[in-house]
């Protein structure tokens, strides 16, 4: 009976044969490796969040005045809504790693090279794609730092020479973030965004399938336009084992350990958000952009003003030109990365600069700490024995709020220059002179401080320095000792 | 199965329609698809257009400005500096608390204000106002600026934006309606 109900099916679907064209398809044994893994652990984690994001719309409320509480909802009452909201935020955290390991591994075999150029190109836009997930799935979570983001987005958009304003307008659906920007933004993430994404991974795979995958390189094996299809083949047919059963295996073993990492910091470290619920008139907030950003985030503020323009709609440009028409200029030669040490230079140095830039956005230097001023305490040794004129400054350093920029004992802001050894670097009137009129990245106090004020401010700011370095002198005073 | 036989045996047309269409003249199909994919491109442009529109309509839309209060003159007390809350002129019933614009009111003198907009001039984060050390300070990228809305220090590339004002039988009113950016300052 289940035999005939097999055949029944086998005889109206084909599906031998459709096996045989696709999951079955011949592979080359070199590619039954732990380095092809990501590609299937990325459309692993994309199939979890289709699942996880469809469950979520059932709850979620894609409206400026109710999302914040079906978000708290969602948490809070409804039974299994944090766990789904977790593993739905560390897929795509996890969805972007396995992706990035993916391209460095691709780039680094030489995949993109000759014949599988729109195998490439298709997977830079994915890329791309995800990255847009990413960041409307940041502002579907409709909070503080969402509302901001929001704005940071426009006012990026309003930097565009020309048609800056119909830009914001366009994203924001209307003048101001309001009721059209978040429906935007929901319609980009739950429809637009993933149906090209199934669109181009459809495309993918199906390119993965007519120019084979790309096999293991061998240092010296060089491709060739004239030879390397007919070589390729040759090797297929000679060598070649069916992807399903033989290679499969490593695949599902990652895939597994996928989902059980996913899952795994989704229990541990639970939903991410909502922060504060999106009022705009609720201002005592610092809005941050979610990990996949940081870096852009980070490099906003060390970057010199005048080159911002360019690093915001310049370089985008060129590097995801670079990146996409990398077959086309690089299509043939050595695939291994052995003998390819500017690929793997380029590859650690955009991970280090990607890394390091995240690292610093994880605690932001470059922010005033708002509340230092008030809730920084100052060291005790920078108090005792101290003058009254001193003690003043002391008191002042905190009042006028140098504390958000500066810090003391290792409180307080980063913006600007500890001050626990200010007195070895600047003289008396080095310091006066930095107060009243500032310089570089700070404002000048000149009319916000009396005479008397900036009196004592110096000279407790002459007290900050160790018993044993002596105190900054003037150089051009010296020939007159 | 029995059904599927008979159906496929009783021969409903498919099979002779598809002996005879080779039999017609290739100018007179070459006719029928011209006619066919003219008058896709003809239904596709009648559903196009439109759709176009109506996802374009925001990028064509032009900002609503309107005068709006923010409250009698006596909540901003003289050489202060104040936040007022104001409900956006072009908003939803759906909009909530996004609809709240806040922004600050310096009164220096009795007849004098200036009003300037929460956003900071380099990403838009909400600035802060320090009283003591009267400097509005960015929590993003470390922006600030005077008192006066004048550049401080920090990646901004200009001042803040500055709403127009007036007095009007005893309250201030700014005129807004849109978010400001570099491209569309107020």
């Amino acid at each position: 009976m289940l035999r005939s109900v097999a055949l029944w099916i086998e005889d109206r679907l084909h599906l031998a044969k459709l096996f045989e064209a696709t999951a079955g398809h011949r592979v080359p044994p070199s590619t039954n490796s732990w380095f092809y893994v990501f590609g299937s652990g990325t459309l692993l984690c994309f199939v979890l969040q289709i699942v996880t994001g469809t469950c979520l719309a059932l709850v979620y409320v894609p409206s400026t005045n109710e999302a914040w509480a079906s978000l708290e909802y969602l948490n809070n009452e409804q039974f299994l809504g944090w766990f789904l909201r977790a593993v739905h935020n560390w897929g795509s955290i996890f969805m972007v790693g396995i992706m990035t390991l993916h391209l460095v591994q691709t780039f680094l075999f030489g995949a993109f090279k000759y014949p599988r150029e729109l195998t490439w190109v298709s997977g830079c836009v994915l890329f791309l794609c995800t990255l847009g997930m990413a960041f409307t799935g940041q502002i579907l979570r409709f909070d503080q730092d969402s509302y901001w983001g929001l704005g940071i987005g426009a006012s990026i958009m309003g930097r565009v020479p020309f048609i800056g304003a119909p830009l914001v307008h366009l994203m924001l659906a209307g003048s101001t973030i309001a009721g059209e920007t978040l429906s935007r933004f929901f319609s980009l993430h739950v429809f637009v965004v993933p149906g090209t994404i199934i669109a181009l991974l459809s495309l993918h795979l199906r390119l993965v399938l007519t120019k084979g995958i790309n096999e293991y390189p061998k240092p010296g094996c060089v491709v060739r336009k004239e030879s390397y299809e007919a070589e390729y083949e040759a090797m297929v047919e000679k060598t070649g084992v069916p992807f399903v059963p033989n290679v499969i295996g490593k695949d599902l073993i990652f895939s597994g350990c996928l989902i059980v990492a996913i899952v795994t910091c989704a229990l541990v470290f639970g939903p991410q958000g909502p922060s504060g619920p999106p009022d705009p008139t609720l201002i005592h907030t610092a809005p941050k952009p979610d990990f996949y950003f940081l870096p852009i985030y980070a490099v906003l503020a060390l970057l010199p003003a005048y080159m911002e323009t360019f690093l915001l709609l310049i370089a985008p440009v060129l590097g995801i030109a670079l990146l996409v028409f990398l077959p086309f200029y690089s299509g043939t030669g050595e695939k291994s990365y052995r003998r390819r040490p500017m690929a793997v230079v380029v590859v650690f140095l955009a991970l280090l600069t990607a890394t390091l830039l995240a690292y610093l956005g994880t605690f932001a230097p470059w922010s005033p700490h708002m509340e230092a001023w008030s809730g920084a305490a100052t060291p005790v040794a920078y108090l005792k024995g101290r003058t009254p004129l001193e003690l003043q400054g002391a008191i002042l350093i905190q009042s006028k709020q140098c504390r958000n920029c500066h810090s003391l004992g290792g409180t307080g802001g980063m913006r600007g220059p500890a001050l626990d050894t200010v007195a070895t670097r600047l003289t008396h009137d080095q310091l006066i002179r930095q107060v009243i009129q500032g310089s570089g990245n700070m404002p000048a106090y000149g009319k916000n401080l009396r005479p008397a004020e900036v009196t004592a401010l110096v000279a407790f700011m002459q007290t900050l320095r160790p018993s044993y370095q002596p105190a900054a002198r003037d150089s051009t005073l010296q020939t007159g000792r | 199965m029995n059904d599927n036989d008979q159906k496929s045996d009783c021969g409903c047309g498919g099979p002779a329609a598809a002996e005879i269409a080779p039999a017609q003249p290739l100018s007179r199909r070459n006719l029928m698809l011209r006619i066919g994919a003219g008058l896709n491109v003809i239904a596709g442009a009648l559903i196009g257009v439109p759709l176009l529109g109506y996802v374009l309509s925001s990028f064509t839309g032009k900002s609503q400005m309107s005068w709006i209060s923010l409250g009698p003159l006596e909540r901003f007390p003289q050489g202060e500096t104040r936040l007022a809350v104001y409900r956006n002129p072009v908003s939803k019933p759906w909009d909530g608390d996004t609809a709240e614009v806040p922004c600050w009111v310096r009164r220096i003198d009795p007849g004098t204000f200036q009003v300037f907009a929460i956003n900071c001039t380099h990403l838009g984060c909400p600035v802060r106002w320090f009283q003591e050390s009267k400097l509005f300070m960015c929590p993003c990228h470390g922006g600030a600026f005077y008192e006066d809305g004048a550049h401080a220090s920090g990646p901004p590339p200009r001042g803040l934006y500055e709403y127009q004002h007036r007095v009007e039988s005893g309250e201030l009113k700014v005129l807004g309606g849109h978010l400001p950016t570099l491209a569309e300052p107020l």
